[in-house]
């Protein structure tokens, strides 16, 4: 059982939601990532997902093209964000996801990138511009290593996109709560409810929902509805506003917390 | 990747209509003036000494620059599909004037995405796209140019997918556009093809057109690639040199990567990251090339070479003085090619050369190049 689908058994007995907190590798640099990494753990992140910085962020919205752009700046490539993966590792067991965009890896060397992800106990991975349908040849390689590959699904996939996801996803499925790209938002779509009933029939897999989670509001709303919550810009944007990398750590620990505590108050039935 | 699907299907349904066709052709003759002349470039060609020179010229069509064909195109999709709202990317301008030309004539919403770097050097064009009742969005991300705009324009059409058609404007990004362009500039070598048959009884020995992202060129080649005795030569932006890594010829100085969706030569680093590109000419100013255009070059079909800012802007003079033409930037990119070749093809032979767009835009570019103040 890997690490990812561990934390999700675990969290089902305790009858929880997890948080998944996402954070850019290497913003500003890869020291507070590390620091960061730690305070999320403190505070009670379930997962991390680690985003692999790419220049033209597509699926992202400007917060993170930002910490994107601050990254790269500093010189961030793959080999320094495996170092900071196996740096993470050497006290912690909370699982790890990459989540970045196609042409790094690729360029990387899809067996490659795999083999030197899984070696420094990365446990997932999730490529946003890579559809299932183009997935062949990475999914080879994830699943020789063990990797979980980890697929998005959105408001607008029909039930063929949904099929094949259910199929082919490992660890838990991604779940874009509006059509769009990531940043805060205040509303949600009024259907994910009936959205996620829809994906729930065609899987076992857990559920996560990101894409626009900011406060511990909605976050415990989701916790309600879903197996995960992931939370990226909002927490990046505190990142980006603290000064030094203490107080980075500590405000990003801060804020996780807020968001665990929202969420631990909504009782999941645990089956 | 829905809208895609949906996209996809749209377009094979409407591509074995008849009525579709019949359709664009009325708006490609009505609206569009064509076809454009197939025109023997006398005094060019003495002046080589070497093959005939015939520009297809593109130039003459509605609002400048080949870039009409497609837009009419897709626009007849879009409306076939019940869009209301249409969006495009542009670098030099021409896709979007073209875009926002299509969508006033159908009475659509239009909003235009255009880097900040290329809005400063294209100004007239933005002030065409607004005299056309189009939004321009300025774009301040990332280089600040064509593929930035392309991001942009690739996260507002999957926020506002349901109601907005996305018009790219050249043989690159996700499938089924790179198709989808290349059919409706097809156009172009398909009359060449015609008219070069009337004008000379055969086929030409050497086409070429320039390559930023690829759409004119396809439009040009494509209708000949059957023909293994015709040879293609694709020109890509040298900027300030090959050497100096300050330009944008993806093939020539790329390597194989994912960009925009569709896998083909890139400008990247050794990270994988896309590079900066540049080119004086902003309509080539892109980090990557039409994957079919990579696979015509793997395949040895098209040959490629590249012309520097420097060339284009010679190219520029040299045929304004000597024929009365004044091209765009990156069109001279071709003629500057055919500059340095022509004088050593045979006399007999024939050259082919796609005057994608007319220079009026890039008269503030070239005086500025030039040192003159205007």
């Amino acid at each position: 059982m890997s690490r990812i689908q561990a934390k999700f058994a675990e969290l089902k007995k305790r009858g929880e939601a997890a948080l998944i907190p996402f954070v850019t590798a290497g913003d500003p640099d890869l020291e507070t990532t590390l620091k960061i990494l730690r305070a999320l753990e403190k505070g009670g992140a379930d997962c991390i997902e680690l985003g692999i910085p790419f220049s033209d962020p597509t699926a992202d919205g400007p917060t993170i093209q930002r910490s994107s752009e601050r990254a790269l700046k500093n010189g961030l490539s793959l080999p320094r964000i495996f170092r900071l993966v196996r740096e993470f590792r050497r006290n912690s067991e909370l699982p790890v996801i990459l989540f970045g965009y196609f042409n790094p890896i690729f360029h990387y060397g899809l067996r490659e990138f795999c083999r030197q992800a899984a070696e420094a106990g990365v446990d997932g991975m999730l490529c946003v511009d890579l559809p299932p349908e183009e997935s062949g040849e990475l999914k080879r390689w994830t699943d020789d290593e063990g990797l979980d590959l980890i697929f998005l699904l959105s408001p607008t996939s029909g039930s063929d996109r949904i099929q094949q996801v259910a199929r082919k996803g490992r660890g838990f499925i991604y779940y874009v709560s509006v059509t769009g790209v990531t940043g805060a938002r205040g509303s949600f779509d009024g259907q994910l409810r009936s959205q996620l009933a829809r994906v729930r029939r065609a899987t076992s897999l857990p559920i996560g929902v990101g894409f626009g989670i900011s406060t511990p509001q909605q976050a415990s709303w989701i916790a309600g509805l879903a197996d995960a919550a992931v939370v990226g810009s909002a927490l990046v944007e505190k990142i980006e506003k603290a000064r030094g990398s203490t107080e980075k750590a500590q405000g990003a620990g801060r804020f996780v917390a807020q968001l665990k505590r929202a969420m631990r108050q909504i009782r999941r039935v645990p089956n | 990747m829905p809208a895609l699907t949906e996209l996809e299907r749209a377009y094979a349904q409407v591509r074995r209509e008849g009525t579709f066709r019949k359709e664009f052709q009325h708006y490609l003759h009505q609206y569009a003036g064509r076809e454009t002349p197939l025109y023997f470039a006398e005094r060019l060609t003495q002046k080589l000494g070497g093959a005939k020179i015939y520009l297809k010229r593109e130039d003459l069509c509605h609002t400048g620059a080949h870039k009409i064909n497609n837009t009419i195109g897709q626009i007849l999709l879009a409306r076939r599909m019940g869009r209301r709202r249409i969006i495009a990317e542009t670098g030099a301008g021409q896709h979007g004037v073209a875009t926002a030309t299509v969508a006033a004539r159908f009475g659509l919403d239009c909003e235009i995405f255009m880097g900040k770097e290329d809005v400063a050097r294209q100004s007239l064009n933005v002030f065409r796209m607004k005299l056309l009742g189009a939004k321009v969005r300025v774009v301040d991300s990332g280089s600040q140019t064509l593929k930035d705009a392309m991001n942009e324009a690739l996260r507002d059409w999957v926020t506002n997918v349901r109601d907005t058609y996305y018009l790219i404007g050249s043989v690159a990004g996700p499938h089924p556009y790179p198709m989808m362009v290349r059919d409706f500039q097809s156009v172009i070598g398909q009359e060449a093809r015609r008219q070069i048959l009337k004008q000379e009884g055969r086929l030409p020995d050497y086409l070429v057109a320039c390559v930023g992202g690829g759409s004119n060129s396809m439009g040009l080649f494509y209708p000949f690639v059957r023909d293994p005795k015709v040879r293609m030569l694709g020109v890509e932006a040298a900027g300030g040199g090959l050497r100096t890594g300050k330009h944008a010829a993806s093939i020539l100085g790329g390597d194989v990567g994912v960009l925009h969706g569709s896998k083909s030569y890139v400008l990247q680093d050794d990270g994988g990251q896309i590079r900066e590109t540049h080119s004086i000419a902003a309509g080539l100013d892109y980090p990557g090339v039409g994957p079919e255009l990579s696979y015509l070059r793997d395949r040895g079909r098209v040959q490629f070479v590249s012309a520097t800012d420097k060339q284009a802007v010679e190219a520029i003079k040299f045929l304004a003085e000597i024929e009365g033409i004044i091209p765009a930037l990156e069109s001279a990119h071709a003629i500057a090619a055919v500059m340095r070749l022509a004088p050593r093809w045979a006399k007999n032979g024939t050259i082919i050369i796609n005057l994608s767009g007319r220079g009026d835009k890039d008269m503030m570019t070239v005086a500025d190049y030039l040192g003159v103040r205007l």
